[in-house]
């Protein structure tokens, strides 16, 4: 521990001074916003419409493609096989190429002329202009942080836990259901919890699969670029507000789950 | 009846070696090794968590090398007890019945039976956290025996107890072996073998060195390593003579050799006396000191280990008394020479049955 004080001082004013800078922006969006502007914007159809598209567009990526993250998380935080280095690799691909590239690479899957894009179009999904489009852009690059969250909570329940459960009679997938993910369940909550908010904040991806039906990070640079920052400035507002009191309402949901000792 | 055999199995640069034993249904078989010598592995073998690389696990004659886990019916209890942290008492012990199809009727009955044969009726409510070391140890078996298993295994279950409730647990273990169930238990301490068990196994560096009844083992060690692990050679079962004169008990052994020791007045019944081997002298003829008991003897058998001789002294039980060469050759103590041993009432521990 640094107990010279000028260190102290030095440091409280360097933390400080990152703190002052995420948190005056945003407290700048809500000062630069009049009350007026706030009941318009609350009041508009397209708004509403959009904030609501986004957070059901998320969730839904988020839900189903989790059911086969978190699998795929247990088996990485459990088992060792050829090549696991290079998956968990894969496994980050998303958080680190441009999501605009990312976008333009989930075109190249589920446009009309694939056959991913024509199996949808079959039973009446499409993905370029459509919700589909908007749900498996918004999963993709935010499905890591989902996986490596659970991979971390699967790894830090004891494996003889699950050994102990087995040797009590319990099947392996009835050891997973009450012993593994109820022990994991922090972690997993917090991986869902970071993917549904990175999901409701991607644009680049979304933007190039689909601009329309428009969800509120697209909304927000159209009416950026159409008619200014006076214009763009209240959905923002409105849009940060929304996640902030869902984050909050999971923080507080979560916050006495039970988290195992490792 | 529990047969292993022929189980060999490399792990790393760990690996057991062409281990065969076999104990009859009911027994009392204690493995007993240094820490790493390959016991939990054994255990995790006969569980059916580790796959043998050669070698078969028989139960009742059955074949179960190639059963899963869950379906073998081995009770495994590891040294870490592994109670679920999310689960309560109640629901820990529940979570082995509800893999037996069973109603819910049932299931209360024989969850407050199994509380209640473990001694935790009061604890049902709690939380694995909120539980003493002992308290887990006996949730941990209660959850055990509720998944009926035809074969208990028990991973150093007393290691991290104190003494008193040692003592219990012991008494505890006994009765559960009593009631007919084949128990498997797994200890580095010599006392725990010889106090619990019909049957012992010792293994050293993954090999099985000796198996036989605890007298025989301890009275005939095969090697010097099962000789020096019984850090406490002279451990006798004695009966104890109710009376007490000023703070000294009267323990009655095999033969009627009668030992004095200090203890008091709650020290009664069966139980078990160590006269640590280093705390015997032994003189040529009687002599008069303070110490309470002299025997006289036969020199049996000698072992030398590097400075140090243990001699085996028959005086109506073999005494195993250790020595340094120089005094063994000073006073000539080979086989069949008649000596007297002394030691004092102070020296001698009392184990509780």
């Amino acid at each position: 521990m640094f107990r010279n004080w000028k260190i102290n001082i030095l440091f409280i004013a360097l933390g400080g001074f990152i703190l002052l800078f995420i948190i005056a922006p945003l407290v700048g969006v809500y000062l630069k916003t009049s009350f007026e502007d706030y009941s318009a914007t609350i009041a508009d159809e397209e708004v509403r419409r959009s904030i609501g598209l986004t957070l059901y567009a998320s969730m839904a990526g988020t839900v189903l493609f989790g059911i086969g993250a978190i699998p795929l998380a247990y088996i990485l935080a459990r088992r060792s096989f050829p090549f696991k280095g290079i998956v968990n690799g894969i496994i980050d691909l998303p958080v680190i190429i441009p999501h605009s590239a990312a976008g333009i690479a989930i075109l190249g899957v589920v446009s009309r002329s694939t056959l991913v894009g024509q199996a949808g179009e079959s039973v009446g999904i499409s993905f370029v202009g459509g919700v589909a489009g908007i749900v498996v852009a918004m999963a993709f690059v935010s499905i890591p942080f989902l996986i490596n969250a659970a991979r971390d909570g699967f790894a830090a329940v004891p494996e003889r836990l699950e050994k102990a459960a087995l040797n009590l009679g319990a099947s392996p997938l009835k050891v997973f259901f009450t012993i593994s993910l109820p022990l994991a369940k922090k972690h997993i909550i917090t991986g869902l919890t970071m993917m549904w908010a990175r999901g409701l904040s991607e644009f680049g991806a979304v933007v190039i699969i689909a601009y329309h039906p428009m969800v509120t990070p697209v909304l927000i640079w159209e009416r950026f670029a159409s008619y200014g920052l006076q214009y763009a400035r209240p959905i923002a507002a409105v849009f940060m507000a929304v996640c902030l009191i869902i984050f909050i309402a999971m923080r507080l949901l979560t916050r006495n789950t039970y988290n195992v000792k490792a | 009846m529990l047969k292993l055999n022929d189980i060999s199995v490399k792990l790393g640069d760990f690996s057991l070696n062409d281990i065969s034993l076999q104990v009859p249904s009911g027994s009392y078989l204690t493995v007993l090794g240094l820490s790493g010598a390959g016991k939990t592995v054994l255990l995790e073998i006969i569980a059916g968590l580790i796959k043998p690389d050669k070698g078969d696990v028989y139960i009742n004659n059955q074949k179960i090398t190639h059963i899963p886990v869950q379906k073998r019916k081995t009770g495994l209890v590891y040294q870490d007890l592994c109670l679920f942290p999310h689960k309560n008492v109640k629901s820990n012990i529940a979570y082995a019945l509800k893999n037996r199809k069973m109603s819910r009727g049932d299931m209360n009955k024989r969850i407050d039976e199994l509380l209640q044969q473990t001694g935790i009726s009061h604890l049902k409510h709690r939380y694995p956290e909120s539980l003493s070391g002992g308290e887990a140890q006996r949730v941990a078996l209660a959850r055990t025996l509720a998944s009926d298993p035809k074969i208990l295994l028990l991973d150093e279950p007393l290691a991290s107890l104190d003494v008193k409730l040692k003592a219990e647990l012991r008494s505890l273990l006994r009765k559960i072996n009593e009631t007919g169930k084949t128990i498997v238990h797994v200890t580095h301490d010599y006392t725990e073998a010889v106090t619990l068990s019909s049957h012992i196994a010792v293994i050293e560096n993954g090999n099985l060195v000796q198996t036989g009844a605890p007298e025989e083992i301890f009275r005939n060690p095969k090697s010097e390593f099962v000789a020096r692990l019984s850090g406490y050679k002279n451990l006798f079962p004695c009966m104890i003579d109710e009376k007490a004169y000023n703070g000294i008990k009267r323990a009655v052994l095999k033969n009627k050799v009668e030992v004095f020791f200090s203890g008091n007045s709650d020290v009664k019944g069966q139980g078990f006396i160590i006269v640590p081997s280093e705390d015997i002298i032994i003189s040529e003829k009687e002599i008069s000191s303070s110490a309470l008991n002299h025997f006289k003897g036969t020199i049996k058998k000698l072992f030398v280990h590097g400075s140090s001789i243990d001699m085996i002294i028959d005086a109506g039980i073999d005494f195993s008394v250790t020595i340094t060469k120089k005094s063994q050759r000073e006073l000539g103590l080979n086989p069949g020479k008649v000596v007297w041993l002394n030691f004092k009432a102070s020296a001698v521990r009392f184990i509780d049955k």
